[in-house]
């Protein structure tokens, strides 16, 4: 339907490297482009006005100084602003405030429909994987079977849900944490009813609810598909409330999620988390560098490469050869090799900021799903580690219990084993030279990682990997 | 069509700035242009009709910036379409089925529900259908609703096959005389085509139970929604044929412009606003009204 923007913005910056000098002309057309980019990822028109204003007095000047290619600095430019505009380069995600002794209190907050019960759950998940002992409190008696869902959810998530039938939601918030106190529960997770920012009687009754519970983080669940007005419901929530953060949701999807860089604008306060899809493990941590990519949507293909050199350093790649020619390639190195990705940011991401697949529709029906390597990394994690250098230790209870360590099942378990073997009979192969030798990306979008838009039905079921593994990121 | 008793400081931007200046000038297209872009309007519409509203200020005359703002909303209306598109269409052999969709946490259950209660209301037999099987209580959730209404209610086991749900909606419709079956369905995302998959079996078996396609596929929108509703409609269209968007939560301060871009470039009219979470929250789209209010802003 549009021109992709990637595609545009390349297209202009193209113009401009052939110029090799940067005007303040210059500038200008490649900003009304990435104003263009920012407006149709959302954020809202004024943030764009002031972001695009401040880009525009550093590109110019500055790099002309420098003296290097123009095209390079201006996307630099908007790229490091984004990224310091969305909480600085640092990825240490901005953590849940927690109070000093318990039981912490944390508030969910946010419009109708946003995904603060799911999220409930999800953070249920989080907080027991670091040992804690969650409890879930039902203060939503607005929205038909509210209550009834979240109990739906605290079974799948084996959380205790608490609630009082036909009390306010002050009382019910209150007792909660009164009942966690009494019954040794150190974290209670307030999944409130869904309100609009303008409506004074909710909005009302979520401040004597902070008050009488005094929360120690309160998060503001908002939509990543929210348009221009996500100003607007930041800015009043974090008046009526005092908002400590945000969690972005359904982030899985295609929106190129501007809102981020809106409320941030409007309300200085930290993204926490990203909602990734329906499933109670779907949460992730906020990266403003992944975010900033997002948002852009941008074939930024300089900072691809810088991330890549700085991840996949020569001599690691050199020693993983070697493993790999020796037939030694363990645990350990699988683990490794997680790593190194991970600090390439999400793969689909990756792809589509190389040259040529920016626009590539192959690609765009592709969902590479991050949560399968996070599962794969849990279990590794899980593992001890003469288990991850001699694979063959792994018997059924060995199985079973990592399986357990890392909140997973045996059969997820089993999957990675034998995907393990067949990557190690493949390997061999590919050291004795019966297969073509792999690029870099060979296999990236269709291995493990991957799932194909024509698997079955991954709702509800295991979300499993399927189909054949292959080096993430093979030299 | 709006019930607005929510709202507090709301003046007429658009209209203040006409009132409080003369000339017709650049200035003046610059607000319209923040005014439209604050509605989410897309960047590619709102320059478009601008660019017209140049010309129409040129061609006709216009005397003053009242005129322009006027001719402004006019055209904006006109985009939304013939005020006729807004109707739901009815089957003469019974029952109509209406088939709701859309992305998650949009609105979809609750704009069913009002509408049973609507319908009841007015002398029909309804019958709900709790297509969505996947989500936490959503079943429920219809349940309660179908209560409220006094609508029938089909529902299944979570986690069950919702084109069974379907079929047997219909089968049961038959047999208790219902004159209107509203199917509910899990929300997706557009980006899920396992999941967009499973819509399209829901459609096909309702399009063959039915002897002819749902009378009404409705996308159900979130009003708050920005530029990603027109991917969203875009691949819901081409999965089941949307028919009409259902907007909800228009009842916030977000304007939902990006339907003008949805009529435009797909064809798709809204039918029904939602404006609230009780019964009856719900009114037909009225085109004038709405851009009345997409060019009054904070
Ligand atoms: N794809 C996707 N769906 C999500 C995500 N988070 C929540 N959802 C879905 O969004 C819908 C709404 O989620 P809820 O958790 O019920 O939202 P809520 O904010 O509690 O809604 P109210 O209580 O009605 O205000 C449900 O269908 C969820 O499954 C996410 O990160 N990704
Ligand atoms: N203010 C307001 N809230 C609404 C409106 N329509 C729905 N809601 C609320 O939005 C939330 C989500 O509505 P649902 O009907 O559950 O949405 P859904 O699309 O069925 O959600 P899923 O089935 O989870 O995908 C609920 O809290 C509803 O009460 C509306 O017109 N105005
Ligand atoms: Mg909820
Ligand atoms: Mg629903």
């Amino acid at each position: 339907m549009f021109e992709s923007l990637s595609d545009k913005l390349q297209g202009v910056f193209k113009r401009l490297r052939g110029k090799g000098t940067l005007s303040a002309d210059d500038v200008d057309v490649a900003l009304r482009e990435v104003r263009l980019a920012l407006l149709e990822a959302d954020v809202n028109f004024k943030v764009v006005k002031d972001f695009v204003a401040r880009v525009k007095e550093r590109a110019v000047g500055e790099h002309i100084l420098e003296g290097l290619n123009p095209a390079q600095q201006v996307v630099k430019v908007v790229h490091e602003e984004m990224i310091r505009l969305l909480g600085g380069e640092e990825a240490q995600a901005a953590r849940l405030q927690m109070a000093p002794r318990p039981p912490t209190v944390l508030m969910l907050c946010g419009l109708q429909g946003a995904g603060k019960t799911t999220l409930a759950g999800k953070l249920a998940v989080h907080l027991r994987k670091q040992g804690r002992n969650p409890l879930l409190a039902a203060c939503d008696v607005q929205r038909p079977a509210a209550i009834k869902q979240l109990q739906v959810v605290g079974e799948q998530v084996q959380t205790p849900v608490f609630t009082i039938p036909n009390a306010d939601p002050v009382r019910i918030a209150r007792e909660a944490v009164a009942w966690a106190q009494a019954n040794g529960g150190d974290v209670v997770i307030l999944d409130t009813a869904g309100r609009l920012h303008v409506d004074d009687a909710l909005m009302r009754e979520l401040k004597q609810v902070k008050e009488a519970t005094q929360p120690s983080d309160i998060l503001l669940v908002l939509d990543a598909m929210t348009g221009q007005d996500a100003v607007n419901v930041a800015r009043d929530f974090d008046e009526a409330v005092g908002v400590g953060g945000f969690v972005l949701t359904k982030i899985d999807g295609d929106a190129r999620g501007g809102a981020a860089i809106s409320i941030r604008s409007v309300v200085g306060k930290p993204i926490k988390f990203l909602g990734v899809g329906e499933k109670m493990d779907a949460l992730e941590l906020f990266h403003p560098d992944r975010m900033a990519g997002r948002i852009l949507g941008m074939g930024d293909v300089l900072s691809l490469i810088e991330k890549a050199e700085s991840a996949l350093d020569e001599k690691s790649a050199l020693e993983m050869e070697k493993k790999l020619r020796a037939g030694k390639f363990d645990f350990e190195d699988y683990l490794e090799q997680i790593q190194q990705m991970r600090r390439l940011g999400p793969l689909d991401q990756i792809l589509k900021m190389l040259p040529g697949f920016a626009g590539n529709k192959a690609l765009a029906d592709l969902q590479i799903d991050d949560r399968i390597i996070s599962q794969r990394e849990a279990i590794i994690r899980s593992m001890t580690k003469k288990e991850r250098r001699d694979p063959t230790l792994l018997n059924g209870s060995r199985r079973k219990r990592i399986a357990t360590g890392s909140g997973t099942t045996v059969q997820e378990v089993n999957r990675l084993l034998t995907e393990y073997d067949q990557m190690r009979g493949m390997m061999r192969k590919m050291m004795a030279g019966d297969m073509p030798a792999m690029g870099p990306m060979a296999g990236a979008g269709r291995g493990a990682a991957a799932k194909s838009k024509k698997n079955k039905k991954g709702k509800g079921g295991g979300g499993g990997g399927g189909g054949r593994f292959r080096l993430p990121f093979g030299r | 069509m709006l019930k607005r008793g929510l709202f507090k400081n709301l003046f007429q931007r658009v209209d203040q700035l006409v009132t409080g200046r003369g000339r017709i000038d650049e200035t003046l297209f610059d607000d319209f242009e923040e005014a439209l872009l604050a509605a989410d309007l897309n960047v590619h519409t709102t320059d478009r009709v601008l660019q017209d509203l140049r010309g129409l200020v040129r061609d006709e005359r216009l005397p003053d910036v009242q005129a322009v703002r006027e001719r402004l909303a006019q055209s904006l209306t006109e985009l939304l379409g013939d005020p006729e598109d807004t109707k739901l269409k009815r089957s003469p052999t019974p029952p109509t089925l209406y088939l709701m969709v859309g992305v998650n946490g949009v609105g979809k259950t609750t704009t069913l529900g009002k509408m049973a209660f609507i319908e009841k209301q007015m002398g029909r037999k309804v019958l709900l259908a709790a297509g969505d099987t996947f989500r936490a209580a959503a079943a429920d959730q219809l349940g309660l609703w179908a209560e409220r209404s006094g609508a029938e209610f089909v529902r299944h086991r979570e986690g069950s096959d919702p084109a069974a749900v379907v079929y047997d909606a219909l089968q049961a419709a038959r047999a208790r005389a219902v004159d209107l079956v509203l199917v509910d369905t899990a929300g997706r995302l557009h980006t899920r085509s396992n999941l967009m998959d499973e819509l399209k079996k829901i459609n096909r078996v309702a399009e063959r139970e039915l002897g002819r396609k749902p009378d009404e596929v409705l996308l159900a929108l979130d009003a708050t929604t920005g530029q990603n509703a027109i991917r969203q409609a875009k691949e819901f269209v081409d999965a089941v044929g949307v028919t009409g968007i259902a907007l909800a939560k228009f009842d916030g301060t977000a304007r939902g412009g990006i339907v003008l871009t949805i009529k435009d470039e797909l064809g798709i009219p809204v039918k029904m606003v939602g404006i609230g979470e009780k019964p009856e929250d719900i009114r037909r789209f009225n085109p004038r009204e709405f851009v009345d209010f997409l060019l009054a802003s904070d």
